[in-house]
């Protein structure tokens, strides 16, 4: 806007300027009718110019306008994609059934495969720290096959998907409540 | 062991003189039991390592006599000292008594039978004595070591070890090796090695140390995640798993020579277990779509499937003899603890008290499980008697926190495993295999998990 406002300003003080330097040049108009001549283009080309600027701030505007879009809907992608990234599946413990939660989410994810064809995905599981390291790692194993057989019943080619257990062994809250051993309890997608 | 010769002379007189006397008894108690109750007449031990260690056996370890009594020969005297005090207590099963309560100083009357008062060792509740002489000459330390029968005023074990200085807890551990063989019948832990996971800058490696926590080393430099190492029985092998690839796959390693494989098929590749006394191992393989356990060659190869299940099929550990296998499965449900016999393929459940128990490790007499059970959210270490009718388990851990990871010493009197009662930082620590005892092996920056002891009581690798 501020932008407008100055090259609304500057081109108002060169239609001043304009009359100033006609005024200044009656003054010479009898002596040098070639100056007349002169100062008459100079008006013409002043307005055309003018006219000009404004046509450049139209479409500077539109242009502007059509980024704006742009970027939002980049961010929208974006968006998408980090969703798709950063929303865990959560599982309950000793577990690797979906819940109605789970599917859903999964869902969102086989359309953001749908949309992302070109993309391959890891899908990671993992458990919380209560339970056994060998018997976690087989438990998040199983989580993540879930997870990849309920895409692949959606349609989602098995080959886009690889699946790898991590156990207890990368929490995402290593405190000891309720709330960090759910959070921990996950499978998570990672893009290719 | 080529720097300590043990002295010949001494040690076989000794040992002639010893076994004499055994001689002698012997035929006096089987003579004895003979008319009276043929069935009694039994071999006795000292100390039966497999009965609960609430009734310690008192011994009294006297100062070391130095022979030319030089600063080196004194100083080195104290130390050997101390490295026989700490070993024995570390067994469980022996209370190594205060010196301020003792009335005689073997260390300048003299530390030969003859020369030993024994009164006054049983006067202040020593049943049994160890007497110590150091004698140093240039670089090479002669340690002289005798066990006595206080009550019987007999010699039990007298050994004479030359090395170098630097041979001091060698020695030293040898001799308690001869000790806990008089005492138990078993040669005990001296000579065991623990190998255990440690995090290192963020990752996690694997690491040796000694039976007591002594000299711990860096084996693995992954920079990745590195879990369940597992000793071969001759102690030359490591099997353990490493995410180095990305993905939970098996590595069996030589650790003198350098060599080794990687068992990496599809999916996740965990819980190596080594065989009783072959060169083979079990492990939890994924690549079917489905954890079951194999057995597989040293070269990662798989010659046998062992399980067929839907569902979890982890952990697997030999029984003693290699005939069965305990693992970890939910086939029922929940995870709990199997066995499977390798000869008839006969599958039998072991727990069934709680909804999670997992992580076998069978004693190395064959008769016990130890394994890791979840009740009301506290993770603590059971064990459970096979040969008893009741097959209730006992609880070795309470009240102290999370603690996993159950592992035997080779002679089965202690258990290492971990726990992270001091701070919530997850340590290794010991107990006795009754549960009595439980303390930190190890100080070590970073935090400790997952240790696996050695598998053989002898000193000979």
């Amino acid at each position: 806007m501020n932008r407008k406002l100055w090259i609304n300003l500057m081109v108002a003080l060169l239609v001043a300027g304009l009359f100033m330097t006609v005024s200044c040049a009656k003054k010479t108009v009898v002596s040098d009718g070639t100056t007349i001549q002169d100062q008459a283009t100079v008006e013409a080309q002043a307005k055309a110019n003018a006219l000009a600027e404004q046509e450049r701030i139209k479409a500077q505007e539109l242009q502007d306008q059509v980024a704006k879009e742009e970027a939002l809907k980049e961010a929208k992608i974006l968006a998408a994609k980090n969703r798709f990234s950063n929303q865990n599946i959560h599982f309950d413990f000793d577990s690797a059934q979906l819940s109605s939660m789970a599917k859903l989410l999964i869902k969102e994810k086989a359309e953001w495969l749908g949309t992302n064809s070109g993309v391959a995905a890891v899908i990671e599981g993992h458990c919380d720290d209560r339970g056994t390291t060998d018997y976690n790692i087989a438990l998040g194993e199983r989580r993540a096959i879930a997870v990849k057989n309920y895409l692949v019943n959606l349609g989602i080619s098995g080959s886009r998907l690889t699946t790898v257990s991590f156990g207890e062994e990368k929490p995402l809250d290593s405190g000891a409540t309720e709330e960090a051993y759910r959070k921990n309890r996950r499978a998570q997608f990672v893009i290719r | 062991m080529n720097e300590i010769r043990l002295n010949k002379i001494y040690g076989e007189k000794g040992r002639q003189q010893l076994r004499c006397q055994i001689f002698l008894a012997g035929v006096a108690v089987l003579v004895f039991f003979f008319c009276l109750a043929p069935l009694q007449a039994k071999e006795v031990d000292y100390i039966n390592i497999s009965n609960p260690f609430l009734n310690k056996t008192p011994i009294a370890i006297t100062r070391f006599k130095a022979f030319n009594g030089h600063d080196a020969e004194v100083n080195h005297g104290k130390n050997a000292e101390q490295i026989l005090k700490d070993a024995l207590d570390f067994t469980g099963y022996l209370k190594v008594l205060n010196p301020a309560a003792f009335l005689s100083n073997p260390a300048q009357t003299g530390i030969q039978l003859g020369q030993i008062n024994f009164k006054d060792w049983t006067a202040i509740g020593a049943d049994l004595l160890i007497t110590g002489g150091i004698e140093e000459r240039g670089n090479q330390v002669t340690l002289k070591l005798r066990l006595f029968d206080a009550f019987n005023s007999k010699l039990l074990v007298g050994k004479i070890y030359t090395g170098g200085s630097s041979q001091i807890r060698r020695m030293i551990h040898l001799f308690c090796s001869e000790v806990s063989h008089k005492l138990t019948g078993n040669w005990g832990v001296f000579n065991s090695k623990i190998s255990f996971v440690s995090t290192v800058k963020g990752h996690k490696e694997i690491f040796v140390c000694e039976f007591d926590g002594h000299n711990p080393k860096q084996i693995t430099h992954h920079k990745s995640i590195c879990l369940s190492p597992n000793w071969s029985f001759d102690g030359r092998w490591l099997a353990y798993v490493s995410y180095a690839k990305g993905k939970p796959d098996i590595y069996i390693k030589n650790l003198k020579e350098n060599r080794g494989a990687i068992v990496n098929y599809k999916g996740s590749n965990i819980s190596p277990d080594w065989m009783p006394g072959q060169l083979n191992l079990a492990g939890a393989l994924s690549f079917s779509g489905n954890q079951e356990i194999y057995l597989l060659t040293k070269k990662g190869e798989i010659t046998k499937r062992i399980t067929q299940s839907r569902g979890v099929n982890v952990s697997p550990t030999f029984s003693p003899d290699g005939m069965k296998l305990a693992f970890t499965s939910n086939r029922g449900g929940t995870p709990q603890i199997y066995i499977k016999d390798l000869d008839t393929g006969d599958v039998k459940r072991v727990t069934f008290k709680g909804r999670y128990n997992t992580s076998p490790a069978w004693s190395p007499d064959g008769k016990k499980i130890a394994y890791v059970g979840i009740e009301k959210n506290k993770i603590n270490i059971f064990v459970i008697n096979l040969t008893s009718a009741s097959g209730m388990p006992v609880q070795l851990t309470m009240d102290q926190k999370d603690n996993e990871d159950p592992s035997w010493s080779p002679d089965g009197s202690l258990i290492v495993f971990t726990s992270n009662r001091e701070g919530g930082v997850s340590r290794l620590f010991v107990m006795t295999s009754a549960g009595t005892d439980q303390r930190r092996l190890l100080t070590l920056t970073g935090k400790q998990s997952q240790p696996g002891w050695s598998k053989s009581t002898s000193f000979e690798n």
